[in-house]
């Protein structure tokens, strides 16, 4: 099969070939496909040359000629041409993206090591069967793009050794409530990989420039979720995170990038109170030591947890008249759910710590005495019971 | 043919009944969130059907709890002012601490030490009347701080909220308290010590026999033997079923206890 393809090959562009002297006419699509359109058509290694007409034209490019791309074929003049072509280049039509991409993470890491397999503009998009975007059938399409991007980023054997520990995100984000929109529900308005991190000029977090650095996050998210963007960058957090501290959180520390769940998801909403309690360890300290945070460290999430007295994206510090917790809104804020708390109600201590005097002295003493009352009670019957056992085995051994 | 005394009559014995249940009940229900952190809380939690129904059940329990101690207190009030029983308030029969207690704690120290004779104890111990009274204690601490943590707002119409931060930690060692000391000390008083292992099934069955009474309670028996109530009184042997119930009974909460101390042992090593 082999030997008849390239026989035949060998015969119809030689039929093709241009009379000697003159300035030989580009070969047109249909020359080209004279070869490759045989599906069993291969380099001298085995791997196929074989394009399929009705795939490319088809595609967005179906209009051009094969020259348009492989240019150095246009003044081929020996037939079967060389194995190895020059690099089709997309800047002659597409600048603007090529531009941008060479500034991209992906340009970045093929331009650093030679041995990279960063994506380059076929790996996205393909090549003979390129799509626009809008079409359901592109790689590009909203709805396909994480299986795109994921052909790469969830396969260890592609990604590079640094980043092979985030080839769960792909999967990650399909368990998200991005990823449940988008890929199950194939809603539109949910985000692609590319709402975030954008196509073409895609930068690490590190790089001040990415739109996901943790200064631009709030920002990217921003994009559908305005009304929170407005209230958290008024909040102590936006500010701070705004003024470039690198402590505050921005919305990704609580909520994870990929693994985005709902609000109303008791699992995370568990989760996040020690998300809280990774920078406030003293405050998730005393938390746990109250009824709230006892329950829910067992397991159950309809008592309160940092948000529902602190609020989420609008956190205010409490010496700040529009904090939830400043004193003129306490009984507003324990009534939602102690409904008849009063002023009385209120000089309740979420955050009491038996071991601060001055903080809590009526609990520091209470904590105190009942410590001693343990502590004699059972040192006095643990030595009572100890010296009872022992005389108790003697009078036994003795008959008695 | 072994005589036998009556020490608990049915009344007791179902009020001591319904006191086991529900301490156990409490306990099993109320550790899990004094221990939130601990692996097996929210196994134990998740056997009761989940945190929700934990706090119903130990509600519940509370209540229970409640009822037999005011039980208790009605009957020991009818005795006294209704039927005129002076002697619970003083001398032989009665759980008020007494002089003798102080000298019957001491001499049974001395033969911890290696003295010859136990004391001769009365109808009620020392250590058994520290039983006793601690559960009058442990009702006020746990059932007052309890019933704050259950209606907060009612004990905010006339208290401070930090009586809350206090009801908390309060309610917890306090709980620790008791089923440290039920679970390990009364457990070993009652049962486990050598004298009685693996159990004492007077408080199932309500009978003591004449041998014990004269071994364990010298004083009480010389007194019944010179009054002629030791014969007079004498109930008869307890029913083998009665027995079998109080081992079966006595084992399960023996076993449960000391599983439960177990898991706070490991609760408070690993914390």
């Amino acid at each position: 099969m082999r030997l008849l393809s390239l026989l035949l090959t060998l015969g119809l562009c030689a039929a093709a070939g241009p009379a000697a002297g003159q300035t030989p006419p580009a070969p047109t699509t249909e020359d080209c496909l004279a070869c490759h359109e045989d599906a069993s058509a291969t380099r001298a290694d085995g791997t196929s040359v074989a394009v399929a007409a009705n795939v490319f034209a088809d595609s967005i490019h179906g209009g051009l000629a094969c020259v348009d791309c492989h240019q150095d074929l246009a003044a081929q003049t020996e037939w079967p041409h060389p194995e190895k072509l020059g690099k089709v280049n997309c800047a002659t039509c597409h600048e603007e993206p090529v531009a941008k991409y060479g500034d991209s993470v992906h340009a970045k890491a093929r331009r650093e090591h030679p041995e990279s397999k960063a994506a380059t503009c076929v790996d996205c998009h393909g090549m003979h069967d390129i799509k626009p975007s809008a079409e359901p059938t592109s790689r590009t399409y909203h709805l396909n793009l994480p299986e795109t991007c994921g052909r790469c980023h969830a396969d260890v054997k592609v990604m590079p050794a640094e980043l092979r520990q985030t080839t769960g995100i792909v999967a990650q984000f399909q368990d998200s409530t991005h990823g449940k929109a988008l890929m199950k529900s194939g809603l539109t308005v949910a985000p692609d990989c590319v709402d975030c991190h954008n196509s073409h000029d895609i930068k690490p977090p590190s790089e001040p420039a990415s739109t996901v650095h943790r200064q631009n996050v709030p920002g990217t998210c921003g994009k559908c979720h305005e009304g929170i963007r407005t209230q958290f960058a008024k909040s102590i957090h936006g500010t701070r995170l705004a003024a470039g501290s690198v402590e505050a959180p921005a919305c990704a520390d609580c909520h994870t990038a990929h693994g985005v769940t709902r609000a109303e998801n008791p699992t995370w909403r568990l989760q996040v109170v020690e998300e809280c309690g990774l920078c406030h360890v003293d405050k998730l300290q005393t938390y746990r030591d109250t009824f709230h945070g006892q329950v829910t460290a067992l397991g159950f999430e309809r008592v309160a947890k940092c948000s529902d007295c602190h609020g989420a994206h609008d956190i205010h510090p409490m010496r700040d008249p529009a904090s939830r917790v400043a004193s003129a809104n306490l009984v507003k804020t324990c009534s939602k759910c102690h409904e008849n708390a009063n002023d009385n109600f209120v000089k309740y201590d979420p955050h009491a710590d038996k071991h601060d005097r001055e903080r809590n002295p009526t609990l520091y003493y209470s904590a105190r005495f009942m410590g001693l009352l343990l502590a004699g009670t059972f040192t006095f019957f643990g030595v009572h019971t100890g010296l009872w056992f022992m005389r108790a085995l003697k009078a036994r051994k003795e008959g008695r | 043919m072994t005589r036998y005394q009556q020490r608990f009559d049915r009344f007791d014995r179902g009020l001591h009944g319904f006191l086991m249940l529900s301490f156990l009940g409490l306990a099993l229900t109320g550790l899990p969130l004094l221990f939130a952190d601990s692996p097996w809380a929210p196994a134990i939690a998740a056997v009761f059907g989940g945190y929700a129904t934990t706090g119903l059940l130990h509600r519940i329990f509370a209540v229970i709890l409640i009822a037999v101690f005011l039980t208790h207190v009605t009957r020991l009030a009818r005795r006294l002012f209704i039927r005129g029983e002076l002697g619970i308030l003083w001398g032989p029969r009665s759980m008020v601490p007494q002089p003798r207690d102080v000298t019957d704690m001491i001499a049974h120290f001395r033969w911890f030490l290696g003295g010859s004779a136990r004391p001769k104890f009365e109808r009620y111990t020392y250590w058994e009347k520290f039983d006793y009274w601690a559960v009058f204690w442990g009702m006020g601490i746990i059932g007052g701080s309890g019933l704050m943590l259950w209606f907060p707002e009612l004990f905010a119409r006339f208290l401070p909220g930090w009586v809350f931060n206090i009801a908390l930690v309060v309610h917890g060692e306090e709980a620790l308290l008791a089923v440290g000391f039920i679970f390990t000390i009364h457990f070993f008083n009652g049962h486990l010590r050598p004298e009685k292992f693996p159990m004492d099934t007077v408080i199932f069955t309500g009978r003591v026999s004449e041998d014990e009474l004269a071994h364990e309670r010298r004083a009480e028996y010389e007194r019944l033997a010179a009054t002629g109530e030791l014969e007079r009184l004498d109930a008869g042997p307890p029913s083998p079923r009665a027995r079998r119930m109080g081992h079966i009974i006595g084992t399960a909460a023996v076993v449960t206890g000391i599983t439960l101390v177990i898991l706070i042992t490991f609760a408070l090593l690993t914390h």
